[in-house]
C-alpha cells in the first residue's frame, strides 16, 4: 500500500490567515473568543470567535470580486489557494481529488437579512463544491462530506484512502464554516453555549464558544512533493457510530473507543500526543476521557484548541489535525487555554502549559451530534 | 466473477410506493412524504415509538432501512464494528433547516427548538439507523447533485477490500420540500452461498436505482 504525505495546510481563524499566524497566537497565549455585538448575528451580544468581514474581502479580492462570493465561498478560495501556494501540485490533473468538509456550508442564505441578493439555490453543498471545481479548473468533480463534527477528520481519512488505494494520486482536503443566526441559535436551545471563552476539560466548564474559519490540508503519495520537510503522513483511521443517542455522547465513549482501538490495532509505534475534540461541554469532555482511558491513552499528553477558536464545525478537524501536525514539525505541544483545573471523572494528561516535546506519533479525535466518532494518526 | 461483494437486497421508497428485492410491497396513493411513510409504519406493524419524533429524511432513511434489514439478522451476523453505513443525497438536511430558519425569522418570536435543531444535519439519519440496529462500523455522508454509483462503488468497495467492514448499507436519501426519494442496498462480501443475488458493481447500482418495481 502507498504511504500518504502530508504536504501543505493552510489555517483560516480569527487569529490569522496563514497557519504561522495561528500558531504564533497560540504561543502567545491568545484567544480568538471575543463579545461580539452583530445585529446581523443576532440581536444581542455573544460570544464566539468571528473571521473579520473585511479583512477576509480583501484577502479575497486578490482573487476574485468579493461581491460575487459569499463568505463561506471566500474562506474556502482564499484557505485552497494559500496552500496551493506552497506546492507543485495544480488542481486541473487528471489524478487530484477535492475533498469539501461542512456542516452548514451556505446557510447564512437561508434568511432573507443575509441572503444579499445570492440566489437560494446557491446554498445547496455540491454546489459550493461545484463553484470550487469552476474557480480551480477541477478536471474531478469533487467529494461533499457532511457528517456533523467529524467532517474535517472523516474528510481526511477518506482522503487518505482514496490516495493509498491508488483512486487519486493527490487529495486537497478543504473545510469550513461559518457562525450564523442559525447556528448560534440552535446551539442555544441546547443550552450548550457558555458565556465567555471556553473551558475544556476544566471542572467549571459550562459548554462550547462556536467559532468560524476553514482549513486545507494536502495529501499525497508522492513522496519527492515532501522533500525539505519532516516527512509526515496521514493514516490510518476509521469512524465509528455509538449506536445509543443522536445528541448526547455514549457514557461509556463506545465508538470513539472503537475508532481509536481500531486505528491504533494497524500501528506499533504508540501514541505520543492526543488532539482532542474537547469542545468543552460537560458531556462531551467527560466521554473523551472515557474513552482515552479505555484506550489506554490516560497517561499521552491530551489538549484541546477549541479555547482558541472555539468550535469551528465542518473546520475543526483539519484545522485541530493542521495545529497537531505542526506541533509535531515544531517538537511543541501547545497549552489547552481556558484549563486549569482537571474536571473529568478519568484523569488524561491535559496539557496544561505549552513546552516543548518530541512528537513521533499524533492521534487526532473527534465526535459529533448523530453519535458519529472518529479518529485518524499521523506520523513523522 | 467479480468477488468484491454482493448486493444481497435493495428498497425503494418512491411516488407512493415500496419495492423490495424486486417485489413491490406496498403501494398507496402518491401523497406527502411525512404521510407515506406513517402509511408504511403502520402497515408494517413496526413497534419503534422513536420514529414518530424523526423528521422525514431519518423517517425515510430508517424505513428503508427497517425494511432492508428486517427478518435478515445482519447485527447478528456480522461483528457490530464491521457493518458500516454510507449514505448520500442532493439536499443535505435543508428541508429541517428551512424548519428550523422559521423558528428564528421573526425575532420578536423566536422559538428553535432542540429536537429540530438535531436534525439540521444530514448525518442524524445515520445515527437513527444505528441506534436501531446496533450497529457501530463505518459512518459516511456524501452531498451530491445526483445519485452517483460510481462514486458510491468505489468507496463502499474500498472499504470491504481494506477490511474496514464486512457489510454496509449504502444508497441515496433524499428528501426535499415535496420531493423524496430513497433507495437503500445492502451490500456484503461475497461469500460460498451467495448464488443469486446481484453482483456488486456500478452498473448493477444504477440499474436497480433506476427501476420502477
Amino acid at each position: 500500500m502507498r504511504n500518504v504525505y502530508v504536504i501543505s495546510d493552510n489555517i483560516i481563524s480569527s487569529l490569522g490567515f496563514t497557519t504561522e499566524e495561528n500558531l504564533n497566537a497560540f504561543k502567545a497565549g491568545q484567544t480568538g473568543i471575543k463579545l461580539h455585538e452583530e445585529e446581523r448575528i443576532s440581536p444581542s451580544a455573544f460570544w464566539a470567535s468571528l473571521v473579520d468581514r473585511d479583512k477576509l474581502a480583501g484577502a479575497f479580492s486578490y482573487h476574485a470580486d468579493p461581491s460575487a462570493y459569499t463568505r463561506f465561498e471566500q474562506l474556502l478560495i482564499c484557505s485552497i489557494q494559500a496552500a496551493l501556494g506552497n506546492t507543485a501540485i495544480t488542481l486541473s490533473g487528471e489524478r487530484v481529488l477535492f475533498i469539501l468538509s461542512t456542516t452548514k456550508g451556505n446557510i447564512d442564505l437561508l434568511d432573507p437579512k443575509t441572503r444579499a441578493g445570492f440566489e437560494e439555490r446557491r446554498i445547496y453543498l455540491w454546489h459550493t463544491a461545484q463553484l470550487v471545481k469552476r474557480f480551480f479548473n477541477l478536471h474531478n468533480t469533487p467529494l461533499v462530506v457532511s457528517n456533523a463534527c467529524i467532517s474535517g477528520a472523516l474528510a481526511i481519512i477518506i482522503g487518505a484512502r482514496l490516495i493509498r488505494s491508488g483512486h487519486y494520486d493527490h487529495v486537497v482536503v478543504s473545510g469550513g464554516d461559518l457562525v450564523t443566526e442559525f447556528v448560534l441559535t440552535g446551539f442555544n436551545s441546547f443550552l450548550s453555549l457558555c458565556t465567555g471563552p471556553c473551558r475544556p476539560f476544566d471542572r467549571d466548564r459550562q459548554g462550547l464558544s462556536l467559532g468560524e474559519g476553514a482549513g486545507t490540508l494536502i495529501l499525497t503519495s508522492d513522496r519527492g512533493l515532501a522533500a525539505g520537510n519532516d516527512e509526515i503522513t496521514a493514516g490510518p483511521g476509521y469512524s465509528s457510530n455509538d449506536a445509543n443517542h443522536i445528541s448526547g455522547p455514549s457514557r461509556t465513549g463506545e465508538g470513539l473507543y472503537v475508532a481509536v482501538r481500531r486505528t491504533l490495532a494497524l500501528s506499533d509505534r504508540g501514541v505520543d500526543y492526543v488532539s482532542a475534540h474537547g469542545t468543552a461541554t460537560p458531556y462531551n469532555d467527560e466521554m473523551e476521557s472515557v474513552a482515552l482511558t479505555r484506550a489506554g491513552l490516560q497517561s499521552v499528553p491530551v489538549n484541546s484548541y477549541k479555547g482558541y477558536w472555539g468550535h469551528t464545525l465542518g473546520a475543526a478537524g483539519i484545522i485541530e489535525s493542521v495545529a497537531g501536525i505542526q506541533s509535531m514539525r515544531q517538537n511543541l505541544l501547545f497549552n489547552t487555554l481556558g484549563y486549569t483545573h482537571l474536571g473529568v471523572t478519568h484523569p488524561i494528561a491535559v496539557v496544561d502549559k505549552t513546552r516543548p516535546a518530541s512528537i513521533k506519533t499524533f492521534l487526532k479525535i473527534a465526535s459529533g451530534f448523530g453519535g458519529c466518532n472518529a479518529a485518524l494518526l499521523f506520523n513523522k | 466473477m467479480d468477488n468484491s461483494g454482493i448486493i444481497r437486497d435493495y428498497v425503494i421508497l418512491r411516488s407512493g410506493k415500496v419495492v423490495r428485492g424486486g417485489r413491490e410491497i406496498f403501494s398507496g396513493a402518491d401523497i406527502p412524504v411525512g404521510e407515506f411513510l406513517t402509511a408504511v409504519y403502520k402497515q408494517f406493524s413496526i413497534n419503534y415509538p422513536k420514529f414518530y419524533k424523526m423528521d422525514n429524511l431519518c423517517k425515510l432513511g430508517f424505513m428503508a432501512a427497517e425494511l432492508l434489514l428486517r427478518d435478515k439478522k445482519t447485527e447478528e451476523s456480522f461483528s457490530p464494528d464491521a457493518i458500516g453505513i454510507v449514505l448520500s443525497n442532493r439536499a443535505s438536511s435543508l428541508d429541517t433547516d428551512r424548519n428550523h430558519q422559521r423558528s428564528i425569522l421573526n425575532r420578536s418570536e423566536y422559538f428553535p427548538s432542540p429536537s429540530v435543531f438535531v436534525y439540521t444535519l444530514a448525518n442524524i439519519v445515520i445515527g437513527e439507523i444505528c441506534i436501531r440496529f446496533k450497529f457501530f462500523g463505518e459512518n459516511a455522508f456524501f452531498i451530491e447533485e445526483k445519485f452517483d454509483a460510481d462514486r458510491l462503488y468505489a468507496y463502499v468497495k474500498q472499504l470491504l477490500d481494506d477490511n474496514i467492514v464486512q457489510c454496509c448499507v449504502t444508497g441515496w436519501v433524499e428528501v426535499d420540500g415535496d420531493t423524496y426519494d430513497g433507495v437503500l442496498y445492502l451490500v456484503e462480501k461475497t461469500s460460498p452461498d451467495t448464488d443469486g443475488f446481484a453482483i456488486f458493481d456500478p452498473g448493477n447500482l444504477t440499474e436497480i436505482f433506476s427501476r420502477r418495481s
